[in-house]
């Protein structure tokens, strides 16, 4: 890690969490779709490494919103 | 209705580029003569007309094809150039190719294991369709830099880049035939990793030895009335370049010198050049005789008359009129007025069944040019009778159930209705005929807000959609009353305006009472014709309606509010049902209790409490009759109890004109005062501010503060017994600001948000002294718009006046470009119905449609539910 501090600690980053193989498995089930049709993020992205996914993992993020409160989004690592 | 079969599916579209042997195949003749016609004017064989390339003259006959004139799509000729010439189209395509590879070998100038690996990667990307292409960029410029070839050894000379066409390599000029030798050597491997498909194209392809020549139909000519023969600007170029190609393979057969033949040869290349794209900076554009650019390919797809925005993504199309707006109250905010000479034009298709043949048969009579007539009767074979020339009653005996009759536009048919720049969905709407005497559309003032329009000469266009699907469709989805509440922000978009509000105002204030036959008057008006309720006031013999009694009928049975209206004073104690002004509003089961009518209740874009209400209670239906209610009622109050201003509504006393001088002396006096402390050195400086900035910052306090002193001396002596006044208070029209700058005092001047500083060396204008600071060297107005200002106050008013002038028209074109990309962006996105917001891919956008699934035309305040007006709903109060 190349920054000095947990950059999930920061206000602006939303909570990053891993999703294990079957709940990746459902969300895919549940919106009828591809990994590659869910939004992407590259597994250089600081949050990615600071949480260590690798490329195919599906990431929940959940997010401030200011309409629902909260909102919970998804996002499959590809590599670079 | 039409069912097709479909005989193919498309699974996918390949692009790629045409070989010089598929030029040659497709080609119908080969193009030797620069000529177009013989003396008699017919197209010479094997010219640039010649009648294998298909057929535009009425009469003659495609010798490809066999078919005439207009059946004929056209056919491709060529031209076999004597030497290559580069396509400035893939110009940048070539400089990569060549840059990229081995001048000797012709190898992607990368290690091996490289190679390999970017091989790996592009075919990955392919399969999980990403944009593989997008990887080249990065191949060629690591590939460009490297010095020796990793295959043969060989070291690379540097290569740059000549626009438009051409390279130099070290010293040397490389011709089109020696790039063209370079493609050749790079191997179909190689040319994936440099984005080009090996399936569908080869790079030596982009440099050409075959040129096609476009079909006729493509460049059609045109004969003047004088008899001249008009070419298209491609013909021309046409024969620019054959031209030169034969001058120059003669040359070459002749043995000329080296010199000539690569003139002629660079010649060729700008030719051809300037056929494809007459545009390219670097050459001169190639030019008619007359002087005019020579519009080529390229020139005919670009641009905004170009064939992509011009033709495909816009047409010109029938059945739509066009012509000046103007404003009629009487008309529901559903209908259009639509002139008798329109109506007459435009035609909707009936067809005829055994219940309406006779109606059709009538209308067939009635012909073309008596109004409720038809235009042209269709049999079922489909064979179509104008009825301007048939016999018509001879066609009203044959006409059968099954017929189909164009007849004219009549009165309750749906059109589509819209005013350009069509930013929103409320620019397009769908509204019912009522066919009217004049020569202008006429719309009800209410739907005014989502077209934007006024009536200082706009135009408006109108389209009849023919099929019944389509009609339904407009009816139901596009109809003006199903377009009252905005996507934008959950509100009426469609409301009251200027007299809908000043009219309700001065009927439900206090102190309006009506008699029997004026209430009854206004009632008329409206088109309600049920008894009066009981009259409020009630004293010998006499009977009076208070003005809030008469605009309840106006209001749905059980509606209950209660709200604050916009000429609310906010006082720090609201005095509720007892507020003098009445800006305590109370509606009980549609009972106008307390308060007044104002933009608070019906008007559009507004926080309309009263309309919002009724349309998400009480639906459309009840929404549009309310508005349409709502417009001749506030009209003939208005008119009936009399409205006008002028400028004496600005009139203040002498006695307030002189305390507002005071202020305003006093303001230049605190401005002196400042400048001196300034200049004393003793001035203390805000944080992070440089002295000058804060003398500045607080001249234009003192100075603001000074014009807001006067303003509300002003506005003691305007009270709400002023007509400007209550236009401004009920947020009819125009606001406190606007009077008081008429009455008071118009205030300081600013360019880019500073006093006025521009102009000779530290000073305005010649009339001060250098370094003048004083509030009226630096543009402060402390005339009133009535009094009419001074010379110098008034050159200082211009220039504040032109820079907003400027700032509205930039800012209307970068809003304008703005909105034209958001919307090139996001035009394919659209919520599913699992509630996920997917592109055309299926790609997931969002996955809850804004996050909470809500649609603002249903929500509350953007909210699902509101919790509180259910409670004041189920409770009662």
């Amino acid at each position: 890690m190349s920054v000095g501090f947990d950059i999930g600690q920061h206000v602006l980053v939303p909570k990053h969490e891993i999703l294990s193989k079957e709940k990746a498995r459902e969300v895919l089930e549940r919106y009828k779709i591809s990994p590659h049709q869910l939004p992407l993020i590259k597994s250089s992205d600081p949050v990615v490494k600071a949480i260590g996914a690798k490329p195919g993992d599906i990431l929940q993020i959940t997010r401030d919103s200011p309409t629902a409160g909260r909102a919970i989004a998804y996002r499959f690592v590809i590599e670079e | 209705m039409i069912m097709m079969r479909i005989p193919k599916l498309i699974d996918h579209v390949d692009f790629g580029m045409t070989s010089p042997d598929e030029i040659r195949k497709i080609s119908v003749t080969k193009i030797v003569t620069a000529d177009t016609y013989d003396e008699d004017g017919y197209p010479i064989e094997r010219g640039l007309m010649d009648s294998r390339l298909g057929v535009v003259d009425p009469g003659l006959r495609c010798r490809t094809c066999g078919a005439r004139a207009g059946d004929c799509p056209g056919h491709f000729g060529h031209v076999e150039l004597a030497r290559p010439v580069a396509h400035v189209g893939y110009i940048d395509a070539i400089y990569n190719c060549i840059r990229a590879t081995c001048r000797k070998c012709g190898r992607v100038l990368l290690q091996e294991s490289k190679l390999e690996e970017y091989h790996k990667w592009i075919t990955e990307m392919k399969e999980t369709g990403q944009k593989w292409w997008e990887m080249t960029n990065k191949i060629v410029k690591s590939a460009s830099t490297t010095e020796k070839c990793p295959h043969c050894g060989e070291t690379q000379a540097s290569l740059k880049f000549e626009k438009p066409t051409s390279f130099v390599e070290g010293k040397n000029r490389l011709t089109p035939s020696d790039a063209r030798e370079r493609l050749e050597r790079i191997t179909n491997d190689d040319i994936m990793l440099l984005g080009i498909n090996p399936k569908v194209a080869r790079p030596e392809w982009m440099v050409l030895t075959a040129l096609p020549v476009s079909p006729v139909t493509v460049r059609p000519s045109i004969t003047l009335e004088s008899g001249v023969r008009s070419e298209d600007d491609l013909t021309h170029k046409l024969v620019d370049i054959i031209r030169i190609n034969q001058r120059l393979s003669e040359n070459i057969e002749a043995g000329a010198p080296h010199l000539i033949v690569e003139d002629l040869w660079e010649l060729l290349q700008y030719h051809v050049t300037t056929y494809f794209d007459n545009g390219v900076s670097g050459i001169p554009p190639a030019r008619h005789r007359s002087g005019r650019v020579l519009r080529t390919l390229a020139q005919r797809l670009r641009g905004k008359e170009g064939r992509f925005r011009g033709n495909l993504s816009g047409k010109r199309v029938d059945f739509s009129a066009r012509t000046v707006i103007s404003p009629d109250p009487n008309i529901s905010i559903n209908e259009i007025g639509v002139p008798e000479y329109i109506a007459r034009i435009l035609s909707v298709p009936i067809r005829a069944t055994e219940h309406d043949i006779e109606g059709l048969r009538n209308l067939i009579r009635r012909g073309p040019d008596i109004y409720p007539g038809a235009n042209c009767m269709i049999s079922p074979d489909g064979k179509r009778y104008d009825l301007r020339y048939a016999d018509r009653e001879e066609l009203a005996k044959t006409i059968e159930p099954g017929f189909t009759v164009e007849r004219h536009l009549m009165d309750g048919d749906i059109v589509m209705f819209n005013r350009q720049p069509s930013l929103h969905r409320m620019s397009i709407m769908a509204h019912e005929v009522r066919v009217l005497p004049g020569r202008t559309f006429r719309l009800n003032l209410s739907v005014c807000p989502p077209y934007n329009a006024d009536f200082d000469g706009d135009e408006m266009n109108v389209h009849a959609p023919q099929r019944e699907e389509a009609q339904a469709e407009a009816r139901i989805l596009m109809r003006v009353q199903e377009q009252i509440l905005s996507p934008r922000f959950g509100g009426p978009i469609i409301g009251g305006i200027q007299d809908h509000i000043t009219g309700a105002y001065l009927l439900t204030r206090k102190g309006t009472l009506l008699t029997r036959e004026h209430s009854q008057q206004l009632l008329a008006a409206v088109g309600i014709f049920t008894d009066l309720p009981k009259p409020a006031v009630k004293e010998k013999g006499t009977e009076h309606w208070t003005g809030k009694q008469i605009f309840s009928m106006l209001l749905p049975k059980g509606l209950n509010l209660t709200f604050k209206a916009k000429i609310c004073e906010n006082r720090t104690r609201c005095k509720k049902e007892e507020c003098e002004i009445g800006a305590y509003v109370v509606i009980r089961d549609g009972q106008l209790l307390h308060g007044v009518m104002d933009a608070r209740s019906h008007k559009a874009l507004d926080r309309c409490e009263v309309l919002d209400r009724i349309v998400k209670d009480y639906g459309t239906t009840a929404a549009r009759e309310f508005l349409d209610r709502i417009t001749k009622l506030s009209i003939a109050a208005a008119a009936m109890l009399g409205f006008t201003t002028s400028i004496d509504d600005e009139d203040i006393p002498p006695e307030a004109k002189e305390r507002i001088s005071e202020v305003l002396d006093n303001g230049r006096e605190k401005v002196n005062k400042l400048i001196k402390i300034y200049d004393a050195g003793e001035l203390e400086p805000f944080p992070g501010r440089s002295l000058r900035e804060t003398l500045e910052m607080r001249i234009m306090e003192v100075l603001a503060g000074g014009r807001d002193r006067a303003g509300e001396i002003a506005e003691k002596y305007l009270g709400l017994d002023n007509n400007a006044v209550i236009m401004a208070r009920t947020g009819a029209r125009g606001s406190m600001l606007n009077l008081t700058q008429m009455a008071a005092c118009v205030g300081q001047q600013s360019v880019r948000g500073e006093r006025l500083s521009r102009g000779y060396r530290g000073r305005t204008l010649l009339h001060f002294k250098s370094g003048n600071l004083g509030a009226e060297a630096r543009g402060f107005v402390s005339s009133s718009y009535k009094d009419g200002l001074r010379p110098l106050e008034f050159f200082f008013h211009v220039m504040g006046g032109r820079e907003g002038l400027v700032d509205t028209a930039v800012r209307t074109a970068q809003s304008g470009y703005m909105q034209r990309r958001l919307i090139n962006a996001l035009q394919d996105l659209r919520v599913e119905y699992d509630g996920t917001v997917r592109d055309d891919r299926g790609a997931v956008v969002q996955f809850v449609y804004g996050e909470d699934g809500v649609d603002p035309t249903h929500s509350d305040n953007g909210k699902a539910v509101n919790v509180e007006k259910i409670i004041e709903r189920v409770v009662g109060e």
